[in-house]
């Protein structure tokens, strides 16, 4: 689960880790009182969605830039009610982009110099690693490309937590001293123990930034959390922001469903996350286009596939749909009754392929073919999508 | 010969007196597996009975291992206990702790493997659809099944067949046995980012088996398993091996239902781990379709007969 920045900024506040002041505003009714909040002077306006590159992107209106420096509060007032309401498209958000409903304000900080700062799951080690480098404020996939030895790395031993000659390590790597690196100790300390106490997947702070009077700050904060630690942090999953998520893939969570939208045009329903990628995979390589990725689960109900059809046929870029199941305990019977339900219920006007294997498999086809539905069987998973990629060619 | 398990394996479900732990130990005595105990806290002392069979129920692993000489426990306890089920294997002495659970917290999983550090208990897991090695009566009974594979579409061989995913290690099972290709074994090893045994791992236990004589190596888009697998396969293993990697069209930065299927960067991607593969001289299977005869051509090119 992803949050904003300035909600990422408070938790911060909570855990002890430095940042600019900063208020957030959802109308431009609450403009005035969040900026009454921050020092006169320089003011910073951000842009809060889901997604990277805001600086460097445009409004569908026009205007330019999700993020903006303003030297005097009247001109961020300004530039805010610009970005509030509007549409913003990022390198990340895709051409629809994102609509703006929160600003964050934030006091404009001098800067003496730029670094990156992230914790994450190191998947070598099963173990979280802190990842440091003095190249900040920039795409740090491009740093470890072009310049390996400026990413430093700290392995964090979860029996003892994060040691003191670990925060030194990178204290010295980073080049800190005197009171800089006294403070980016303490900030580093802190945002581990938030990264470790809220069961956080990535705590990203891009650009960390020192300012010329010895203080050490997180401008930027990107953080994630893990799905499946949600249900022990109540106070996380408040912090939700389901405008940031496609309405399609809060209905499918709704029926317990794992559904991912993707641009093509040939839906897919699918048991078993490893099978639904592979028939994406596998609608590609006969020269199809897949819609979405669904895996409805081993142990699926009627109901479920009921829930599904509805979701794959809510998407109008779908010009087919191709379900795909390999019963292994699940009954495709069970799957086949689904099938004939959500039919009826729905309608379906579009070309339908099923290839069904696996336990009951005698029962879910006789059950599809005295159904009367006009459907296409397929035999294995290539000649399904084979004939599917055709219907919808 | 197989890996991890023999027809002769002990077992313990811990989770049993759940209705998805229930369901699973039933079908795993009907498939002939020794399931020896259950383990529910609590209830120690009732038994779980199904066909005839009458096994004892425990409060603790310890407990059921004792008393019935179990060596190996499959779990099915809820995501927020899980962690704490599997550490009660260890503390069990087990060979080996089979998780079957999906959802349990990342953070509990990093605490469980560094406590597990040194110890002589394997996990399989979590997220995986478990272990099966088949056996010789009909549609493979006789063997042990431990988890929620289907053990049906088995069939007693030499493939042995690792894979991060369920549906797709049953597919290329049962593609297998439609060409009258057997198993030795079959390991699901989980889709979280975090898990007890890597595909690396399994691939040293089936070239060390001697009646494991060509391998389907499945993996998909997230971290880097599968390469550290294949780079050994180049320099150790004269196997036939085929591998698949699925995930070619997900989209980068997203999970795709696996916690752990995700493309971080361009070295997690399907493109990249399908050229590794072809560079170690594993044949690739093009499509899932394909799996079952990507080893044929690998085995054919190796001089190798399967049956």
């Amino acid at each position: 689960m992803n949050i904003h920045e300035y909600q990422a900024k408070a938790l911060f506040e909570k855990f002890g880790v430095p940042a600019p002041k900063g208020a957030a505003a959802k109308s431009a009714a609450e403009f005035d009182a969040a900026l009454a909040s921050l020092p006169e002077g320089a003011t910073m306006v951000k842009s809060q969605i889901h997604a990277g590159g805001r600086g460097k992107g445009t409004f569908t209106n026009g205007f330019k830039g999700g993020v903006k420096f303003c030297p005097t509060k009247a001109e961020a007032r300004e530039k805010a009610a610009a970005m509030l309401g509007n549409t913003l498209v990022t390198v990340q958000t895709g051409p629809a982009g994102r609509k703006v409903q929160t600003v964050y304000f934030t006091a404009a900080s001098d800067i003496k110099k730029e670094y990156y700062l992230a914790i994450l799951l190191d998947r070598v080690t099963s173990r979280p690693v802190i990842v440091a480098s003095t190249e900040g404020g920039v795409e740090i996939e491009k740093v470890a490309h072009d310049t390996p030895e400026k990413i430093h790395k700290v392995i964090v031993d979860p029996a003892f937590g994060l040691a003191d000659f670990q925060v030194r390590e990178l204290i010295f790597a980073l080049g800190f001293a005197g009171a800089e690196a006294k403070n980016a100790a303490r900030l580093i300390r802190n945002l581990y123990a938030m990264f470790w106490e809220t069961d956080a997947a990535m705590v990203e702070v891009n650009p960390l930034i020192t300012t010329p009077t010895g203080e050490v700050l997180a401008l930027d904060a990107k953080v994630s959390f893990d799905d499946n630690a949600l249900f022990r942090h109540p106070e996380i999953v408040a912090l939700r922001d389901l405008n940031e998520e496609d309405p399609k893939e809060i209905e499918a969570a709704k029926a317990n469903l794992s559904y991912i939208a993707l641009d093509g045009n040939i839906a897919c329903l699918v048991n078993g996350a490893g099978l639904a990628m592979s028939t994406m995979d596998i609608i590609k390589y006969f020269g199809g286009s897949p819609a979405n990725f669904l895996d409805v689960g081993g142990g699926a109900s009627k109901e479920q596939v009921v829930a599904a059809f509805k979701i794959i046929l809510g998407d109008p870029n779908v010009k087919g749909i191709f379900v795909n199941i390999f019963g292994g305990i699940m009954d495709c019977n069970v799957i086949a009754l689904g099938i004939v339900e959500a039919v009826k219920e729905v309608g379906l006007k579009l070309p339908l392929v099923v290839r069904l294997e696996g336990n009951n498999v005698i029962a879910g086809k006789a059950t599809l073919a005295q159904s009367g539905l006009a459907l296409v069987s397929g035999d294995t998973m290539a000649d399904a999508a084979q004939k599917i990629v055709q219907l919808v060619a | 010969m197989s890996i991890l398990i023999s027809p002769d394996t002990k077992i313990i479900v811990q989770g049993i007196t759940g209705a998805f732990g229930a369901k699973h130990a039933q079908l795993s005595l009907d498939y002939g597996t020794k399931v020896v105990a259950g383990v529910t806290p609590g209830k120690g002392g009732q038994f779980f009975e199904h066909n005839g069979a009458k096994v004892p129920i425990y409060n603790s692993v310890a407990d059921a291992a004792k008393a019935t000489g179990a060596t190996v426990s499959v779990i099915f306890v809820p995501p927020p206990f899980a962690g704490d089920a599997i550490l009660e294997c260890v503390d069990a002495n087990l060979d080996l702790a089979v998780a079957i659970t999906e959802g349990i917290p990342i953070k509990d999983m990093v605490r469980v493997k560094r406590a597990m550090a040194g110890s002589k208990t394997r996990l399989v897991g979590p997220n995986c659809p478990g272990i099966v090695t088949p056996g010789t009566g009909k549609d493979s009974s006789g063997g042990c099944r431990i988890g929620i594979a289907p053990g049906y579409i088995h069939k007693k061989g030499h493939v042995g067949v690792v894979s991060r995913s369920g549906t797709l290690t049953y597919e290329a099972v049962f593609q297998l046995t439609s060409k009258g290709i057997g198993q030795s074994t079959s390991v699901g090893i989980g889709g979280d980012p975090v898990n007890g045994t890597s595909h690396l791992d399994v691939i040293k236990l089936f070239n060390a088996d001697p009646d494991t004589h060509a391998i389907i190596l499945i993996g998909e888009i997230g971290g880097n398993a599968e390469v550290e697998a294949a780079r050994w396969i180049k320099a150790n293993c004269k196997k036939p091996v085929a591998g698949f990697i699925a995930g070619a069209t997900a989209p980068a930065g997203r999970r795709m239902g696996h916690a752990g299927a995700i493309v971080g960067g361009a070295e997690d991607t399907a493109a990249a781990k399908i050229a590794v593969f072809k560079e170690c001289g594993i044949e690739v299977a093009v499509t899932p379709s394909d799996m079952a005869d990507a080893l044929l051509r690998s085995a054919k090119a190796k001089g190798v007969t399967l049956s």
